[in-house]
């Protein structure tokens, strides 16, 4: 089977993020950079399933040059091509998922595996769009909602299963206070939530072989996408600074401060 | 405001292919993510992380830059990558690394036989296989040419007897590389000899009482009648050539990789200078402790490039022993100076493994004085600038 997965360009999650004085953005300099970790799960769990079903995982991202340092990312973990759609400037999810929907319709594959969201903007809808002006099913937060390390874990059945006649897809998805399992026709849209898998490293001769895949080159405007966003952020603005702590000399004192400041015992 | 970036002030990041970063970045976030968090518990302890192996062999960090026979075929600069890598993490670990890797795996891609090859390093790439390196001994230390270690020919085997000690990996290992005389010769009769774990008269024991190198394991190797059979002795070298090559190998890998050992142990520091007030601001903003900083950076800078043109020789076939002990000599001793540094930054928690300095400190001791002593390179570098021999 051909499954298609995403692999955004966000800041890293562990560097630490700083809005502008004027509320425009964030301050870029300095940042590094990584593949969304939604849609690093997206990858091995397209990875997954083709190995135990054959196929091939054809991963695209949106944006400029600087995303092919994802893309080979993708390629050296073992997805077998990339599509790189060539895009600078502002777009938001409906441009994203109209872009998508392109790149799905002369990809042709049978599974969309993509990130539930991405962490920079949190928007949650790409998946959601993609589907429904696809006109697929979708299963959306696929999740194991189980320690990894647990004995149970290893024996456990996958969150995505792929029934025998490559018909269909089995989800179990993470939903509140349990666990929801769907199943949808093929092809399907699926967004992948944190507790779906444990993304493998990229094996270093990986990473050389990556060097030598292709990615293919689109532009929207050749896919007949007007991008024009609906959507601007008008302001962007950091939490607030949270207040420092103070030392309590005893115990006592800090039972009195529990009780009556902070009320909660 | 730290910014870790800081460290790479003269871009070398920007001299590396994308391939080699993503090497390096790959790594960098097994040794962030696995192994940081788990490894002041195993130094405290005095014990080795296992489960770690299978997992960088699946990388293909053993042997990777050997070509065939399961290696990753990697560049030399792309291994000196990973050491330093690992290093940051723990010079336990990168020990590891570098005896599997440059004292193990390659005599035998360079001097054994194609069964050997065969029979041996795929499984040593893929972890399953642990190989050491005995080549000193009790008596023999910075002198390897005077060992006592012999190997007498009998039939289709030879007889091994001798002591090697401070053999990193010894009591782990499934195949230990040894380098002994034959019969009565003198150090040009040295051979290679695959001992295998298991046979009759080969025992390694651990040593005790190691305040440096603590989650590595560190053994006496001792061999009483061991009997080789001829299909283990490397055929395609002799003399103390064989010994010294591979040494020539991993030291270049070791100076690359004491670098990392540095950044650790500044990065930690600048954070905790930030953070840590005293007289109501944080040190960090004292000229001391800046002179300090400033002191660490100038120095892993300069070691970084070092570095970073010793392997791009080597990947040339240009480098030489004087060059690869110029860095070795620079690199081992400016960490060193850099983690004592640190740790006087950390005050009184810079004594406990909570961080990184005297850990780091610590292990440096070891990396100072094996894979040739940091006198032994000053006479190597003397002798390459006056011509003049001062070892004897
Ligand atoms: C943790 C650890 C792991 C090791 N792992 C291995 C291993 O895997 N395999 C292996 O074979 N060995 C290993 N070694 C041994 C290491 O290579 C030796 O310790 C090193 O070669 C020095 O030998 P020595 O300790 O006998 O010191 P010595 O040679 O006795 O030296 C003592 C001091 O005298 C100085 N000195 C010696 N000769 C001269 C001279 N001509 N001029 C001036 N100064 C001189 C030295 O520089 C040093 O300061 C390991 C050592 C350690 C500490």
């Amino acid at each position: 089977m051909k499954i298609l997965v995403t692999a955004k360009r966000v800041e890293d999650p562990e560097s630490k993020i700083k809005v502008k004085p004027d509320g425009t953005g964030i301050v870029q300099e300095g940042l590094k950079y990584k593949i969304n970790p939604f849609d690093e799960i997206a990858v091995e769990e397209g990875l997954r399933l083709v190995a135990k079903h054959g196929g091939e995982v054809v991963v695209v991202s949106i944006g400029g040059k600087e995303v092919h340092e994802q893309l080979r990312h993708a390629l050296a973990m073992g997805a077998h091509k990339a599509v790189w759609v060539n895009h600078t400037g502002p777009l938001d999810q409906m441009g994203v998922a109209g872009l998508l929907q392109k790149v799905v319709e002369k990809e042709k594959p049978d599974l969309v595996i993509l990130g539930k969201q991405s962490i920079d903007d949190d928007q949650n809808q790409v998946g959601q769009y993609l589907a429904e002006w696809l006109g697929w099913g979708q299963a959306t937060f696929a999740s194991k909602a189980e320690s990894f390390d647990s004995e149970n874990e290893k024996n456990k059945v996958p969150a995505l299963v792929v029934g025998a006649d490559n018909k269909t897809v089995r989800v179990v998805r993470e939903v509140d206070g349990g666990l929801a399992t769907v199943e949808c026709q093929l092809p399907a849209v699926v967004t992948t939530d944190l507790r779906l898998n444990q993304p493998r490293y990229a094996s270093l001769p990986g990473i050389m072989k990556a060097k030598s895949k292709p990615i293919e080159e689109l532009i929207p405007a050749g896919l007949g996408v007007d991008v024009t966003p609906k959507l601007t952020v008008t302001k962007m603005s950091a939490p607030p600074a949270r207040k420092a702590g103070i030392k309590v000399p005893d115990v006592a004192t800090l039972v009195e401060k529990l009780k009556t400041e902070a009320k909660v015992i | 405001m730290p910014r870790p970036e800081i460290t790479d002030l003269y871009l070398i990041d920007e001299l590396l292919t994308d391939e080699e970063r993503a090497i390096k970045n790959t790594v960098a976030q097994f040794i962030d993510r696995e192994y940081l968090p788990i490894i002041g518990r195993h130094f405290e302890q005095g014990t080795f992380p296992m489960e770690v192996i299978p997992r960088l062999a699946e990388m293909g960090v053993f042997g990777a830059n050997l070509q065939g026979y399961g290696c990753a075929g990697l560049n030399n600069m792309s291994y000196g990558l990973i050491l330093q890598e690992l290093e940051r993490g723990d010079s336990g670990l990168r020990s590891f690394a570098s005896v599997q890797s440059s004292l193990s795996m390659f005599p035998i891609w360079a001097y054994g036989s194609e069964e050997q090859k065969e029979r041996f390093l795929p499984g040593m790439a893929k972890g399953k296989l642990i190989g050491c390196f005995g080549l000193t001994e009790p008596d023999f230390g910075s002198n390897p040419g005077g060992m006592r270690t012999r190997a007498k020919k009998e039939g289709d085997h030879w007889v091994l007897n001798g002591t090697k000690t401070w053999i990193t990996n010894g009591s782990i290992a499934d195949v230990a590389v040894v380098w002994a005389k034959v019969e009565d010769g003198g150090p040009e009769s040295i051979r290679g000899f695959l001992v295998e774990k298991g046979m009759p008269g080969f025992s390694a024991r651990e040593i005790k009482g190691k305040f440096s190198l603590r989650a590595s394991f560190t053994s006496e190797l001792s061999l009483q009648d061991v009997r080789v059979p001829d299909r283990n002795v490397l055929p395609n070298v002799r003399g103390l050539k064989g010994p010294l090559s591979c040494l020539n190998n991993a030291r270049a890998g070791i100076a690359f990789a004491a670098t990392g050992a540095a950044i650790a142990c500044f990065e930690a520091a600048l954070e905790y200078a930030s953070s840590r007030v005293q007289f109501d601001r944080p040190i960090a903003g004292y000229q001391l402790t800046q002179e300090k900083l400033a002191d660490m950076l100038q120095e892993i800078v300069k070691a970084q490039l070092l570095g970073h043109r010793l392997m791009r020789l080597k990947d040339e076939g240009k480098a030489t022993p004087a060059m690869v002990s110029m860095a070795k000599r620079n690199n081992v001793r400016v960490a060193l100076e850099i983690a004592r540094t640190a740790r006087s930054i950390f005050g009184a928690n810079g004594i406990t493994v909570e961080y990184p300095a005297v850990r780091h400190m610590l292990n440096l001791e070891s990396v100072y004085t094996y894979e040739g002593t940091h006198e032994v390179h000053t006479l190597v570098l003397g002798k390459a600038i006056t011509g003049l021999d001062a070892f004897s």
